[in-house]
């Protein structure tokens, strides 16, 4: 579904992502792990365009995407978190989410001065969007509140909602439980795969191992920004290079 | 309590209120400084949508509201145009001009936007200062006429102007508060929220920046097209970095981002300007801890803080009615 070819990043003298070839299946969980620094966030910056890559192609149904901006890419069915929720703080949950159906309306500033029948029609549809989304979330109960007074769990729920408001065909996760206590980590894990059940293919960033590999069906794993091993949990977990990676020797260490 | 703050009673009893004040008062100066305060409003509503809502902060709207001025006083004077025709033609200038300045400032992002407008806003000054041809320079530009009437209707008194500021006023507003309360209006909260965030969720950023930037800019036109015909005399200093610094602050202290702060903000500090002017250069000692106080404790100015203080109210109700609740559930045990 979305397949990179010697994606490559360099930043001045560091080389951030280096010549990764990844594929990601569609319908799967894909897991992207690494040490800290090791390129996985700029690895999902390329991916969505946030940065246009140093080399490299990108390629998402068979379609080159190298060089679209990321208001395009997101046209395109792919969303994505941050690590920080960047949420309006002031507005409601609904009202934060309901901007997510924004990229599939087409009125204008004259529709607003005149309040044409398309603006209606376009926000009463952003509406149950945001709604839809804020059900799948769990998140109905909270619609009206300020983001403000929501907890650090539900701001990242309320961004994961915005991600699915765009309708999304493969929406990326940039440590989506950071931050988070154990029993909402299962829940959030839960949630990952009801998008899957929903046919939206799932890729994340994550520390928490356990999330991880009782979670994903694929692991690729960075270090210094090259790809060092890619595999089922189980091979990840008795790869040599991965080991030495994380605990800086060998098996004999 | 909660009627009173209701927007739409608000709003109703403002407008009324303002349409009766010249009956309410024989005073003819406090009608000629209020009629100043709704002009300057309309530049800082121009200010506010694409610094309070989209989150560029534009330095160069003095600038703008200079170009609009000079546009009507020259196609008037020395163009020979009537009131109307000028009007429309310098609010077209402004968003043109505006449009191509928009296209390499909103390359610039934050600060970096803030201070290329200003230097934006600086030559504006400088070629209407310098380009003494056109613009008489230094000397001013005198004899504008006031607006001309349309059909039986004049602009003659102090009273009509009154009322022809107070429509365009009431037409900037209404403008405001359809595209704040749409989607449109989400859009740039959006952006101004994080430019990376709406990219991600498939919003053009710089598309929706380019469109409230213009629009702002032809608020700032019109306004200065309305100050030339109302004061019937334009100096280069309407374009100097002084006037955007005022309009920052009527923004601030009524509440940047908020849609009725400019209003707010501009009657209020002109207001206040105008009770202390017998202290003369000393008001400053007024203003400035004034404004160091509403930023610290205010950071959204008067109408923000309304705002916050409303929701606060707000919650504790809830909370209360929640407590009272489950207390009536303890008792129905």
């Amino acid at each position: 579904m979305l397949r990179t070819i010697g994606l490559t990043k360099k930043f001045g003298g560091l080389t951030a992502v280096d010549n990764v070839d990844f594929t990601i299946e569609k319908g799967m969980i894909t897991a992207i792990i690494g040490p800290n620094g090791a390129g996985k966030s700029t690895f999902f910056n390329l991916i969505s365009g946030l940065h246009p890559p140093s080399g490299g192609k990108i390629f998402f149904n068979n379609r080159d995407i190298t060089s679209l901006k990321p208001y395009q890419t997101a046209r395109l069915g792919i969303a994505r978190t941050f690590q920080t929720t960047h949420l309006f703080e002031q507005a409601t949950v609904l009202e934060n989410v309901m901007i997510g159906h924004r990229l599939r309306t087409k009125s204008g500033i004259w529709d607003a001065v005149f309040k044409t029948k398309r603006l209606k029609r376009e926000e009463k549809a952003a509406r149950e969007k945001a709604y839809e989304a804020l059900e799948f979330t769990g998140l109905v109960g909270t619609a009206d509140r300020l983001v403000s007074d929501l907890s650090q769990e539900e701001k990242k729920r309320t961004a994961i909602a915005l991600a699915l408001a765009t309708e999304p065909q493969i929406i990326f996760l940039d440590e989506p439980a950071a931050g988070i206590n154990p029993e909402e980590t299962e829940k959030l894990g839960q949630l990952m795969k009801q998008m899957v059940s929903k046919g939206i293919t799932v890729c994340l960033i994550e520390h928490k191992m356990q999330l991880v590999m009782s979670l994903a069906d694929r692991i690729m794993v960075l270090n210094h920004g090259k790809k060092i091993a890619e595999g089922t949990p189980d091979e990840i977990k008795n790869d040599d290079a991965v080991i030495r990676a994380y605990l800086g020797g060998g098996k004999s260490a | 309590m909660s009627v009173l703050f209701d927007s739409r009673f608000l709003s109703s009893a403002l407008l009324i209120f303002s349409v009766l004040f010249p009956f309410l008062t024989d005073n003819q100066y406090f009608l000629h400084v209020l009629s100043l305060a709704f002009i300057w409003a309309i530049a800082v509503y121009g200010l506010n949508l694409i610094g309070g809502y989209t989150g560029q902060l534009s330095l160069a709207h003095a600038g703008f509201f200079g170009v609009g001025a000079y546009s009507a006083g020259l196609l008037m004077v020395k163009g020979g145009m009537n009131f109307w025709p000028a009007l429309a033609a310098a609010v077209l200038i402004t968003t043109v001009l505006g449009f191509f300045v928009g296209l390499i400032a909103l390359r610039t992002k934050e600060h970096f936007f803030a201070i290329y407008t200003l230097c934006v806003g600086y030559i504006i000054y400088l070629i209407i200062y310098k380009w003494e041809g056109l613009t008489e320079g230094v000397r001013g530009l005198i004899g504008i006429p006031s607006p001309a009437p349309i059909g039986p209707i004049t602009f003659d008194t102090p009273q009509s102007q009154y009322y022809l500021l107070l429509f365009f006023l009431v037409f900037v507003i209404f403008i405001m508060k359809r595209i704040v309360h749409s989607l449109i209006g989400r859009t740039y909260m959006a952006i101004r929220n994080s430019e990376e965030l709406a990219e991600t969720i498939g919003i053009n950023a710089m598309k929706h920046k380019m469109i409230s930037f213009v629009l702002s800019t032809s608020f700032a036109g019109l306004a200065g097209a309305l100050y030339a015909s109302f004061v019937r005399f334009i100096g280069p200093d309407i374009a100097y970095v002084n006037i955007i610094f005022d309009m920052l602050t009527y923004l601030i202290v009524g509440g940047i981002g908020t849609l009725s702060g400019p209003l707010i903000g501009t009657i209020f500090i002109v207001s206040v300007s105008q009770s202390l002017q017998f202290l003369e250069e000393l008001r400053m000692l007024i203003f400035g801890p004034l404004l160091i106080a509403l930023i610290i404790f205010y950071p959204r100015g008067i109408a923000g803080g309304i705002q916050s203080l409303l929701h606060k109210r707000k919650k504790t109700l809830q909370i209360r009615k929640g407590l009272r609740q489950s207390a009536a559930v303890e008792e129905g045990k």
